[in-house]
């Protein structure tokens, strides 16, 4: 496939991560909202939402604080939380090798589980990805999510029941429908095999969580299953 | 619009945590060719997280047997439905969103 403009044009990042943005702005609200009620200022909402910028790790933040763990477990916790990215990461990076180490950090930096989602999914199209695309799409995911979470912050103060509106669950589909444009773009001749895995990774997960952490049970059945992956191609 | 000390701290080491892991293999991955197998192994990560992450919100781990939360498994099979069906993020979002809720609102 020839490269069409769209391809490496930081507009056609925005649009790809347009789809994405119902489900950062309702986490972003919910996160703020739980935040408020985790005694958390809007300011320490706010800077978590633009140091930290991981969803799933800021709730967790915020059920830490509120049950008083000290800081050195709740740092290794978000570490153990967001390993995660590091599998991700590893997986991107490839597609990137010829831009500067610098704007490489700049797309590491912005990396989030629905980046990553949409970005894999794109990559299938044509096998290539786009510094300016990926700026895109990463800067367009990070303002809504800054802007969400400190908007729910403020809204905090007369929502006190998130998950009451189903917001909790913006963040589950979400990865339900990546997870279903995946399979889509691996092609027919693969399906069964990814779907096999998926079963795999049901059953160790399952498993896994009667002896671990769930968020430690995702990587080990992550690396686990990716293993029988590349055994069973 | 207050922020103590300790807090800042904290949450800074939190940030630190989360960076390190995300932007080391986009340093590191330039300088060397990653062998076939380890490409290979690598491409089966994103379905392999996703679908962990899915089963993660699932389950129930609080009490000594895992089990589900049966509110979401509820509201997963309409959302899984809907995306299959429209291979649509936000449609699917949306329908996971007020189902959630509906399902909480009956039960």
């Amino acid at each position: 496939m020839t490269t069409t403009a769209s391809d490496d044009s930081f507009l056609q990042g925005i649009k790809d991560c347009l789809p994405t943005l119902f489900g950062y702005i309702s986490i972003g609200l919910a996160f703020g909202v739980v935040g408020v009620a985790s005694h958390l200022s809007v300011l320490e909402i706010a800077l978590l939402s633009i140091l930290v910028y991981a969803g799933s790790a800021q709730f967790i933040f915020c059920a830490l604080i509120l049950t008083g763990s000290p800081a050195s477990a709740i740092i290794l916790t978000i570490f153990i939380v967001n390993l995660r990215h590091l599998l991700m990461s590893l997986s991107l990076a490839p597609f990137f090798t010829k831009y500067s180490v610098l704007r490489n950090i700049g797309f590491g930096t912005l990396l989030t589980d629905e980046t990553f989602g949409v970005a894999m999914t794109k990559s299938m199209q044509n096998g290539k990805l786009y510094g300016k695309w990926m700026d895109g799409l990463n800067i367009t995911a990070y303002t809504f999510w800054i802007a969400s979470c400190t908007i729910g912050a403020f809204l905090g103060q007369w929502v006190a029941h998130p998950e009451k509106w189903g917001l909790d669950f913006a963040l589950v589909a979400m990865f339900i429908a990546l997870l279903v444009l995946q399979l889509q773009a691996v092609g027919k001749s693969k399906v069964m095999h990814y779907c096999k895995l998926i079963v795999y990774m049901g059953l160790f997960m399952y498993g896994l969580s009667f002896i671990m952490a769930s968020h430690v049970a995702v990587l080990v059945a992550t690396v686990v299953v990716a293993t029988i992956g590349v055994l069973t191609e | 619009m207050t922020i103590s000390t300790e807090m800042l701290w904290l949450i800074i080491g939190c940030a630190i945590v989360t960076w390190l892991p995300r932007i080391l293999p986009f340093i590191f991955v330039r300088a060397l060719t990653l062998p076939d197998v380890v490409l290979r192994w690598l491409g089966y990560i994103p379905v392999c997280i996703l679908s962990a992450l899915v089963f993660e919100s699932l389950l129930d781990t609080s009490g000594p047997i895992v089990s589900f939360h049966w509110s979401k498994v509820l509201t997963f099979v309409p959302t899984l439905a809907v995306a299959l069906l429209t291979k649509s993020l936000s449609l699917t979002v949306i329908t996971g969103v007020v189902v959630m809720a509906l399902v909480r609102f009956m039960l």
